[in-house]
């Protein structure tokens, strides 16, 4: 069986060949970059920890942090709830409503940008309404709430998916013996459905999490007047020319994303971040 | 009924969701067709932004679908014999393989073009052309081809099924044409859709790849989106979803197909 385990190898050359040169090398080379002199006519691996000790990047990484966290946390509140309701309960409609609530999944970030515009900018159904009332024209799709709802609306789905796929296979029995032993409704939610759905829980919000923070396409079509690690990055390497300094914040950046995933990943989670 | 509060609890937090995700979707297809948006539909409906969009961006439209094409082409020639023999011969050396492989979808995309772009930024023939996003689409989407198609081969069990083509003489690569991507089809269609949806809406990557001369249609979106009237923003988008819309439906049929499979041996 010799030629077919060279066969076997042979299959592998093109795929090895493809990633060494358009990811591994580059990437290497991005961290020595990092290190590199840049245009700021420093060198050395303090750029690494420029994260932590310059004011402007410090404060970037912490509102992007902080958001990230904000949006995972109502995300997994909003999808648990709405997922572990779906997956256990059939009523006419139900096919529709999971349609209405997944099809965003395939929205680039600058699109779900534009669906935060549509909501709550100038022309936005927030605006409308507001003024309908009597009020001023209400528009904050350019600011941190903005933001907050993109990310809400391309995670949501994602998440939802995930807790639907662990309720579905969920068993009924077990909650049907605690409810014949006299649990109530939030009893059972809580000593069993809960239990079982954190493996869920920790694989759908670190994917979540690691999307949030590198989101690219949304934040470009809202923040440009807000820092988020993404814009400042962005910033640094079109405005600035600041490449090297770039190079490091995406590697910093690039590895915060990797750690939460393969955090997650011991617990049985997936590395697949999503495009936001 | 003894739960009714929680039910419509969470009917109404379901329903609330499924509000704010859809409205800003139909807003904006509405704002698509209609004359003067700030007038509402009152104003008329047109199909005037679309043919405008079509003047303005048509280019994007098809330089999105070449490049999807390309990127497919790509990880079916590659990707397809890598989950091969991923899943025949699994070694130290393949799971390596798969984890360096999956990295790029764990780390930010923003990263992952600077990267290339320090690499091959001087190669400016390179750089200039359709091929440099080709590249990046194919180091994005090819995790995606060749689970897709390992999954399917481990469930049909290949090892045995190509023992038997083996010991009636037949050689490797005939194997792999005759018995190994017949087998693998439902995972390659599967993989397939996945990467052409994929590359299509891709941004983060491409931002940064493209040139003036070189702009698909979400890097065409962004543009929209940022200089043009809200109208136009909105018939481009609403063309993007014709787009996309064929894709989803046909991967949730491809997915439904698969799992009746699994469901019945």
């Amino acid at each position: 069986m010799r030629s077919r385990k060279l066969f076997a190898i042979t299959c592998l050359l093109p795929t090895l060949l493809v990633v060494t040169a358009f990811f591994v090398i580059p990437a290497v080379m991005l961290l020595f970059i990092g290190a590199a002199r840049g245009s700021d006519g420093e060198a050395g691996l303090w750029r690494y920890l420029a994260v932590l000790t310059t004011e402007r990047y410090r404060s970037a990484m912490i509102s992007t942090v902080l958001l990230s966290l904000g949006v995972t946390a109502t995300t997994l509140v909003i999808g648990g709830i709405s997922g572990v309701f779906l997956a256990r309960n059939r009523f006419p409609g139900r096919g529709f409503l999971v349609a209405c609530l997944t099809f965003p999944l395939a929205f680039p970030g600058v699109v779900v940008g534009f669906m935060v515009i549509m909501l709550a900018g100038r022309l936005g159904v927030f605006a409308s309404i507001s003024l309908a009332l009597g009020g001023d024209r209400l528009v904050f799709a350019y600011s941190m709430v903005g933001l907050f709802m993109g990310y809400l609306y391309f995670s949501t789905p994602r998440v939802l998916l995930t807790v639907m796929g662990v309720a579905e296979k969920l068993d009924g029995r077990l909650i049907e013996a605690a409810r014949s032993l006299g649990a109530g409704p939030w009893a059972v939610q809580r000593d069993i459905v809960l239990p079982a759905l954190a493996p869920a829980f920790v694989a759908a919000g670190s994917i979540c999490f690691a999307t949030a923070m590198g989101a690219f396409g949304t934040a470009f079509t809202l923040a440009t007047r807000i820092d988020v690690l993404p814009m400042v990055i962005y910033q640094e390497f079109t405005e600035s020319a600041n490449i090297a300094m770039a190079a490091a914040l995406s590697v910093m950046l690039g590895l915060v994303a990797w750690a939460i995933l393969a955090l997650a990943r011991l617990n049985g989670g997936s590395n697949v971040a999503a495009a936001g | 009924m003894r739960h009714r509060l929680p039910f419509l609890l969470a009917l109404s937090l379901t329903l609330l969701t499924a509000t704010f995700l859809v409205v800003p979707a139909l807003m904006s297809m509405l704002a698509g067709v209609t004359r003067v948006y700030a007038r509402g539909v009152s104003s008329g409906l047109t199909t005037e932004w679309i043919i405008e969009v079509w003047r303005l961006y048509s280019d994007t439209i098809w330089r999105s679908i070449l490049i999807a094409l390309l990127t497919l082409l790509v990880t079916l020639l590659i990707g397809v014999p890598t989950a091969y023999s991923f899943v025949v011969y699994p070694s130290r050396f393949t799971r390596i393989l798969d984890e360096i492989m999956t990295l790029p979808l764990a780390v930010p995309g923003l990263a992952v073009a600077l990267a290339m772009l320090q690499l091959y930024g001087g190669f400016m023939e390179f750089r200039r052309s359709s091929m440099f996003i080709v590249a990046g689409h194919v180091v994005f989407t090819l995790p995606f081809m060749v689970r897709a198609v390992a999954a399917t081969l481990s469930a049909v069990d290949i090892r045995t099924l190509e023992e038997g083509a083996g010991s009636l003489g037949a050689r490797p690569l005939r194997r792999f044409i005759d018995i190994v991507v017949p087998a693998a089809m439902p995972g390659i269609l599967a993989g397939a859709l996945m990467v052409v949806t994929l590359s299509i809406g891709e941004f983060n990557l491409t931002w940064m790849l493209h040139t003036p001369l070189t702009k698909t249609l979400p890097v065409g979106l962004a543009d929209s989106y940022a200089s043009m009237r809200l109208e136009i923003a909105s018939a481009y988008t609403l063309v993007f979803f014709i787009m996309i819309m064929p894709l989803l439906i046909a991967m949730q049929i491809a997915a439904r197909a698969n799992a009746g499979k699994e469901a019945t041996p």
